[in-house]
């Protein structure tokens, strides 16, 4: 049995000794390298390019333009999708050339490529591209760019500066449920933009074969058929078997990597100009000026609540900044943000909306969590204002609304139905770790030693497995297997996972099972992985794959056992009849499909199976959901903030390794302590980008990290075989609420009464220090 | 990153043959900033010359109570070292808070010093110590060494060989790093030499490390640490950023000058 257990991981073993495989790996023969020349301006026209000096220059093959780009016939992309698919209205999309030929919009655009023999003097050659630029006036802030008199950035959008505004649930009612309120809390809440920030930057080859007129594109992707489709029929416009997408080993994605970006277009088009193949590695400057962010939303939020601290009605008007372009993925953002708002509680009127805004910034996609955070930020900073406001106990308001396990499926007003989940349990499981009664001690303990203790409880809800995928197993005539993927690893340790459940399955030893993905030419079709999908998705693919093999193998196993295919049973590797004792193993079985003669005769050559699981639209999503617990001290006289307990309670359906299940949430809490901390994106009022290196940006590091103690909790999903709930984004979504109310406890004894992400020590000071001026000052004007 | 010559020098008749033939010859220690510097284009050297193989420049040594490091003796090596430690620990300190591990591994002494990075940590310990800046022709006092943010009294091509000090009865040196980058947001170093104080300060302001005088006088006429929360700083050009208003880096200074006095009581 392998189910269940923490097996460790396959991969790591690779990794950790250097024998991964990233793109920056790959040196294909005759290669040359590809730069980039990037807009320095957030908003200009481009008046003129003059390549010649660039072209003069050593080793450099061709320097090529919008003009080339246009010229070539390549298409420009749409959006991944828009909001529409999903039920919203219209909206005004972008169409987003590889490389833009008369205006750019932010900082960063590519506006030039220089081909050279090696990547230093393809970046050499591409500081010498002299461009004429003629300046426009740029916005970087959505509700600056709201303004009429403010900057347009696309004159045919009939809306101005906004793309689309979503809205959910009942205006009417919601005016009602304010209407009965005992008290209202309102508040202002900014999650800002943040760098997905892979450790692995992107990076592509494009490798043309003109005798075969065929194309390959190895590329960092989350999603290597996804891109196949985009790059082949809308801007390269040629079939899709004429391009291979290979995706090898990936450092991280986050997000980033879930969509083609420009350079993937590029090199495939380069190569075929030059005739050889063209690499390109971002730099880590230009990975942050160019990459997506996430979040990037500023929420006016407003809850309705009865004497008793009951939820009435919750009223949200929401600005996502776009950027320059309505880019990749940037929709599903737009919708978990909103649908996700009413979080584990009842809430009878939701009245919601978000405006999705062009401004002369990098362009928004998905970032680990894709919404659900700033879901998850307003509803849990409200709850805790409206405990203070009514004097209630944290733990007390929120069980006083939580949607009680009898109440499921549960339709939450803005869209979605939750299927399973105990939420009142999560929360005492959590608070028992965390020795929530001993708190009282541990603050003045605390105080003693001159620092502040607060405290948070604070629940998430996360919605899991968009999509359809498609799994595959294959066995060789040796008895071993390979699992083909559609789904995509690059990091999560899907290579252990998905072993583990085959092996488990058809009682086959996991040395003997190898995993394969990312490459078009192998795996028929899938859907790559991002929004916590493939537990559900995959596994659930894999289990259909796995009985079709089963089934195609007892069909044989009756021929070689001379029984009826209905006498046939199959349990732990074997097939046996019901009647005797003859038994033949699946391996066995195996090995006479490859046979030239014998049985396989009557059937078809080769033991496979297939699988596919069909998510949204059609199936429902899982959500999983958990509560965390997060005490902090702080220092008052530098502000300095200490997580000195962090504790996880997620119900993750079943989970299928645990010690992955925690790895994935130790990792999404450091992404959300780095929001709630220390990371975020800084553009200036021109569209400088300020935030440009790791001098400025702050990445959270080791440091930060407070010591996290998990719990996993199994309350079986409703909506797949499996039972199981995605698990790869939770850590980030209740983390950045669980820490700000944390501090925001400790401080509000001071005046303190909001702090806006990142918390820094610094602006945690200023807080303090100004709540005390004003203390100062309210005495004064007493005395 | 533009193509150059790399010279490993062996003497100092050596460095002068090369200099004299290589129009942008730029000395390498242990490369910290110079080489991010030189990936980004803002340096574009013709060669660099390695001073670390040079005679002395490795070594730690200490006469009765005075100290002299050789310019490039690495952070990592400083935190390190049992002789230094037993007569100057806070140097020790120091040093084993400068970047991370990769770094002290690397970066020297020297090249922190003939860089005067404003918010590098040692030159709040030069300030402190009163030290002098050896070159391979002259003595400078600290003093007269730093002349503001990245500027020093180093003519073209005259190199830091070593760094010396008296070593103090008693020294710390406090830090708050910043965030992102783990430069010194503020750096309080503080001496103690036969029952008068000397301080330096990094990281705070845009003039490079600085003395306050102020801090000493009160420290010398032996007022209560508390009386540190009075020092202002209006005077000075004090750096602001979206880690640190001006008023929190004043905060900062005080608050370390505060832990640090109270360490040396203790």
């Amino acid at each position: 049995m392998t189910i269940a257990k923490p097996a460790l991981r396959i991969e790591d073993r690779r990794f950790l000794t250097g024998q991964g495989r990233y793109v920056d790996d790959i040196a294909l023969p005759r290669q040359c390298h590809a730069a980039m020349v990037l807009s320095p301006h957030a908003h200009a026209d481009i008046v003129s390019i003059d390549t010649s000096e660039a072209e003069a220059m050593p080793g450099v093959l061709a320097v090529l333009t919008g003009h080339d780009v246009a010229a070539d016939g390549l298409g420009s992309v749409p959006p991944f999708f828009m909001p529409e698919l999903w039920g919203g209205p219209p909206g005004y999309a972008t169409m987003r050339p590889l490389l833009v030929m008369d205006r750019v919009r932010f900082v960063g655009e590519r506006v030039a490529m220089v081909i050279a023999e090696t990547a230093d003097q393809a970046r050499s050659a591409a500081d010498a591209v002299m461009v004429d630029y003629a300046e426009r006036p740029a916005v970087v802030d959505a509700q600056a760019a709201l303004d009429p008199k403010a900057p347009v950035l696309w004159e045919d959008c009939p809306t101005g500066n906004r793309s689309v505004t979503l809205k959910f649930g009942d205006a009417e009612q919601t005016a009602k449920a304010f209407e009965a309120a005992h008290v209202v809390v309102q508040r202002r809440f900014v999650s800002g933009r943040v760098a997905p920030f892979s450790l692995e930057p992107r990076g592509c080859i494009g490798d043309y074969n003109a005798g075969e007129d065929h194309y390959t594109l190895h590329t960092s992707s989350q999603d290597p058929h996804g891109f196949r489709r985009i790059l082949a029929s809308l801007v390269l416009n040629i079939p899709e078997a004429s391009l291979r997408v290979i995706s090898p080993d990936v450092g991280g994605g986050f997000g980033l990597k879930a969509h083609m970006h420009p350079e993937d277009g590029l090199v495939l088009w380069a190569s075929r100009r030059v005739g050889r193949p063209v690499k390109w590695i971002a730099t880590r400057s230009e990975a942050m000026q160019t990459d997506t962010q996430g979040r990037g939303q500023t929420a006016h939020a407003e809850m309705a609540l009865d004497a008793a601290g009951r939820i009435l009605g919750l009223r949200v008007r929401a600005y996502h900044n776009l950027g320059a372009y309505f880019w990749g993925t940037a929709t599903p953002p737009l919708f978990f943000s909103m649908q996700l708002l009413p979080g584990t509680y009842v809430i009878p009127a939701v009245n919601l909306e978000t405006n999705a805004v062009f401004t002369n910034i990098a362009p928004l996609s998905v970032y680990r969590g894709a919404g659900r955070p700033e879901a998850a930020f307003v509803i849990e900073r409200l709850m805790d204002e409206a405990a203070s406001t009514l004097r209630l106990d944290p733990r007390e308001i929120r069980a006083r609304n939580y949607v009680s396990p009898e109440q499921m499926p549960y339709a939450n007003g803005a869209g979605l139905t939750y299927d399973s989940g105990d939420f009142p349990r999560l929360a005492n499981e959590c608070a028992e770790l965390a020795d929530w009664d001993g708190f009282a001690a541990r603050r003045v303990a605390s105080e003693r030693a001159g620092r502040l203790r607060g405290r948070s409880i604070t629940s998430y809800i996360e919605v899991a497995g968009v999509m359809n995928e498609r799994m595959e197993i294959r066995f060789d005539p040796s008895g071993t297997l390979t699992i083909l993927a559609g789904t995509h690893s690059h990091g999560q340790g899907h290579a252990t996972v998905f072993s583990q459940l085959v092996s488990e399955w058809l009682s086959i030893d996991m040395k003997d099972i190898r995993y394969v993905q990312g490459d078009t030419d192998k795996v028929l079709i899938g859907r790559g992985t991002f929004a916590a999908r493939s537990s559900m998705l995959g596994g659930t693919a894999l289990r259909k794959a796995a009985d079709d093999l089963i089934l195609k193998a007892s069909k044989m196993a009756a021929v070689l056992l001379k029984v009826e295919e209905s006498d046939i049973e199959f349990a732990d590797g074997l097939f046996r009849t019901r009647n005797s004792n003859q038994t033949i193993s699946l391996k066995e079985v195996a090995r006479f499909f490859y046979l030239p003669a014998g049985p396989v005769m009557r059937f078809s050559l080769g033991l496979y199976g297939e699988g596919t699981s069909a998510g949204k639209p059609g199936a429902q999503p899982n959500f999983p959901n958990g509560c965390q617990v997060c005490e902090v001290e702080v220092t008052p006289e530098t502000g300095e903030i200490h997580i000195d307990r962090f504790i996880c309670v997620d119900d993750v359906g079943r989970a299928l390794n645990p010690m992955i299940c925690e790895g994935q949430i130790h990792g999404g809490c450091a992404q959300g302590i780095g929001q709630a901390l220390c990371e975020e994106m800084v553009y200036d009022e021109s569209g400088q980008l300020t935030t440009g290196s790791l001098m400025d940006y702050c990445l959270p590091r080791a440091e930060h990290m407070p010591f996290i103690q998990s719990k996993l909790i199994e309350i079986p999903s409703a909506t797949n075989v499996l039972g199981v709930k995605g698990i790869g984004e939770s850590g980030t979504i209740g983390t950045p609420a669980a820490i700000v109310n944390a501090i925001l406890d400790a401080v509000r004894p001071l005046g303190v009464t909001d702090l806006q992400m990142p918390v820094t020590a610094g602006r945690l000071w200023d807080a303090i220090h100004s709540a005390a001026s004003q203390r100062d000052e309210m005495k004064g004007r007493q005395s | 990153m533009r193509p150059f010559t790399y010279h490993r020098l062996v003497s100092h008749e050596h460095r002068r043959a090369i200099l004299q033939s290589c129009d942008d010859a730029k000395y390498i220690s242990g490369g910290m900033t110079l080489l991010p510097s030189m990936k980004l284009g803002l340096t574009l050297p013709s060669d660099l010359l390695d001073v670390t193989s040079l005679p002395g420049m490795c070594d730690v040594t200490i006469e009765g109570r005075r100290v002299s490091i050789g310019a490039a003796v690495t952070h990592a090596r400083i935190a390190e070292d049992a002789a230094l430690r037993a007569i100057c620990p806070a140097i020790c300190d120091l040093a084993r808070q400068i970047g991370d591990r990769h770094v002290r591994n690397r970066g020297t002494i020297g090249g922190s010093v003939a860089n005067n990075d404003p918010a590098a940590d040692y030159p709040a310990a030069l300030v402190a110590l009163d030290a002098s800046i050896h070159t391979e022709t002259r003595s400078i006092a600290v003093a007269d060494f730093l002349c503001g943010m990245f500027e020093t009294a180093l003519d073209e091509h005259e190199l830091v060989t070593a760094i010396s000090f008296g070593a103090p009865d008693a020294a710390r040196y406090e830090k708050f790093p910043h965030p992102a980058s783990g430069y010194a947001m503020a750096g309080v170093f503080i001496a103690r030499t036969g029952g008068f104080y000397r301080t330096g300060i990094t990281g705070a302001s845009g003039q490079g490390a600085f003395r306050c005088e102020d801090m000493e006088r009160l420290l010398n006429a032996g007022a209560p640490v508390e009386e540190l929360a009075s020092l202002g700083f209006d005077d000075l050009d004090i750096f602001e950023d979206r880690f640190g208003s001006r008023a929190y880096r004043e905060n900062l200074i005080r608050v370390l000058a505060h832990r640090a006095v109270v360490h040396l009581k203790s």
